[in-house]
């Protein structure tokens, strides 16, 4: 009954009480978005690059270079000589080397030139078909071949480049062989092909457009179906996982100082970038906290304003029977439904936006993320976080409705 | 005797004392209580109602001494044992005038009486008004919700703090003749404290403050 008074009581000032909810809600809903985002973009950031210690590639930005070959997000930093990069994969430290050759793409989709260790690397096992052994023949990752529908046994013709409106490479067809299971990395949406493919697709038309040479494009005048023994090709970067581990720390600087490449680590790359987002994480986790604090005072002052008006309601409760106790209790269940509310409406529309987010980072950069997930403890931090800011909100309030001098009240209505 | 104070003084500060006389009342009857403005009849109604305690004195209600009662003991005998009907009707805004009749009986009893609550509505003639807001409501039919609210419990002395005063004639009138029926059918002694003229004439039991 006190609970139903209490829920009554909040709706009739209801623009009090949307104020306050609309407060926590947003308030709520940021920092569901940066708890799940952070957490999950982490997860797939550093779920990445396990396994790759260090990779290879064309002198430039380190940051792009590790973003291109193992997120495939930005543009590869440029070639590196097969040949060069071949002393270092074949180094007894390394234990293994993973070339990439970056090639077209198929509708948007990247068709990336690697050897089937890059499959293992991710754990993504075929869930149909076979590996791919000859030049043209592909594996695809399971979300083209759900999004765009593909089966083992479809050909398709590449596009140039990375944009879906490059020219379309048609004197050789690509052949799906293997469609490979999910794992919630970068494979999934890629399309895997031998590194010999890449060349031989780009053999030839050179000549008809002498003019583009794009960075990080590989290319071969070969005709004849090539093989990765070729002397004097280019691939675009290599995936490298130490043995010894002093490598990883001597290689970056004695390959800088050595060749036209370098060798750039992950993990600190990946720290530098999420130390650059932390800054922005930081700031917003911060305004959501400043908007809690003031959805806080928000409540505050609508309950103290309200207590005014309602002095005589809270005597007549005593004069009927009700204790002091049960108007603190009122007092307290007003806010915290006000809480509750704006956290149930807060965690909705969190992952509401988290959709809008994911789909359109799913666009841009290929990365979803999942709202359905919970992380029961940060969020049932949050939720405490928002019950104590009800309580802290409604001490006052209560202990005025508590303390309330009956006969003084009622003498001066 | 359902009700005796005897005894009673008050202060609320060392210069004012009130010296309030002795009252006796039996159920069904009513006193009256009258006296200018300042005199303290509003102090006596509320240290009967166990609002406020007086520095003397020994209040029996139906065989309870309600001054010897803890405060919360206090709360739950007032909530079934006293009914009040204030000058201006107070109610919780934001329920119906049914509901504010049920939160009455929940808070002294522990369970909603709808039926209690129907029953009297009907006899004061406001039924149609069960689910309206009080502030719907014109000033005579919330002073007549007032007096269901204070019956409620079957309460076993009703206390009025000038009932007619913010009522025109015709309601005043019909609120004197409401209280006295009731409080005679439901055995309930009955103390209106008052400076209404109009009412003074109607009742032969009367206690002046000086």
């Amino acid at each position: 009954m006190i609970a139903k008074l209490a829920w009554r009581n909040i709706w009739f000032k209801p623009l009090n009480t949307i104020l306050s909810i609309v407060l926590l809600t947003s308030s709520v809903a940021i920092i569901t978005v940066l708890v799940l985002l952070e957490k999950q973009f982490e997860e797939k950031f550093s779920s990445n690059i396990d396994g790759v210690d260090l990779v290879l590639g064309a002198q430039g930005s380190p940051l792009q270079l590790i973003l291109s070959s193992v997120y495939q997000v930005d543009a590869p930093t440029g070639n590196i000589s097969y040949d060069s990069a071949k002393v270092w994969m074949q180094h007894p430290f390394v234990k293994k080397a993973i070339p990439l050759a970056f090639g077209d793409n198929y509708r948007g989709f990247k068709i990336l030139g690697t050897t089937p260790d890059y499959l293992e690397k991710y754990g993504a096992k075929l869930s149909e078909g076979k590996l791919f052994e000859k030049n043209f023949e592909v594996v695809v990752g399971s979300e083209i071949a759900q999004k765009l529908n593909m089966r083992v046994g479809d050909e398709f013709f590449g596009s140039h480049g990375d944009a879906i409106e490059g020219e379309v490479h048609d004197h050789y067809a690509y052949k799906v062989v293997g469609i490979a299971k999910e794992t919630g990395k970068v494979v999934d949406n890629l399309i895997l092909c031998t590194i010999p493919s890449v060349w031989q697709m780009h053999g030839g038309h050179e000549e008809e457009n002498p003019e583009h040479g794009e960075e990080g494009h590989v290319h071969s005048d070969a005709e004849n179906d090539l093989t990765i023994d070729k002397p004097g090709m280019e691939i675009t970067a290599v995936l490298l996982q130490f043995r010894n581990k002093m490598g990883i720390i001597m290689w970056p600087r004695i390959i800088a100082q050595n060749t036209k490449m370098q060798a750039a680590s992950p993990a600190i790359e990946v720290n530098r970038l999420f130390s650059l987002f932390g800054v922005g994480i930081e700031a917003l986790r911060y305004l959501a906290y400043g908007i809690m604090l003031i959805s806080g005072i928000s409540i505050f002052i609508a309950l103290f304003n309200t207590l005014k008006e309602r002095k005589d309601e809270f005597a007549l409760l005593r004069v009927n029977g009700a204790k002091r106790m049960q108007l603190l209790k009122l007092v307290m269940i007003e806010s915290l439904l006000l809480c509750v509310v704006g956290f149930v409406f807060g965690t909705i529309l969190g992952r509401v936006a988290l959709v809008l987010i994911s789909n359109a980072s799913e666009e841009d950069f290929k990365l979803g993320f999942n709202p359905y997930e919970f992380i029961w403890q940060k969020e049932g931090v949050l939720f405490l976080l928002t019950i104590t800011v009800g309580i802290v909100a409604a001490i006052i309030p209560a202990l005025k409705a508590y303390n309330l001098n009956i006969s003084k009240t009622l003498a001066n209505a | 005797m359902i009700i005796s104070a005897e005894n009673i003084t008050f202060s609320y500060s060392k210069e004012q004392l009130f010296l309030m006389p002795n009252l006796y009342c039996s159920a069904g009857s009513t006193i009256l209580i009258t006296g200018d403005s300042g005199k303290g009849k509003t102090t006596y109604l509320h240290i009967l109602a166990g609002l406020l305690k007086p520095t003397t004195g020994k209040i029996m209600i139906d065989g309870t001494n309600i001054l010897a009662l803890s405060e919360s003991k206090n709360d739950k005998f007032r909530g079934q044992n006293i009914g009040v009907v204030f000058q201006k009707s107070h109610f919780i805004s934001a329920l119906t005038v049914l509901e504010n009749l049920e939160m009455a009986s929940w808070l002294a009893l522990g369970k909603k009486n709808t039926a209690r609550a129907i029953t009297l509505l009907q006899q004061l003639d406001i039924a149609r008004q069960a689910n309206k807001l009080p502030s719907q409501l014109s000033i005579g039919q919330q002073q007549r919700v007032s007096i269901a609210r204070a019956l409620m419990n079957e309460p076993k002395v009703l206390l009025a703090d000038e009932p007619t005063s913010s009522l025109d004639d015709k309601n005043a009138d019909k609120v004197i003749e409401l209280l006295t029926s009731l409080s005679k059918e439901y055995k309930a002694a009955l103390i209106i404290v008052t400076h209404d003229a109009r009412i003074k004439e109607k009742f032969i039991n009367q206690i002046t403050l000086v």
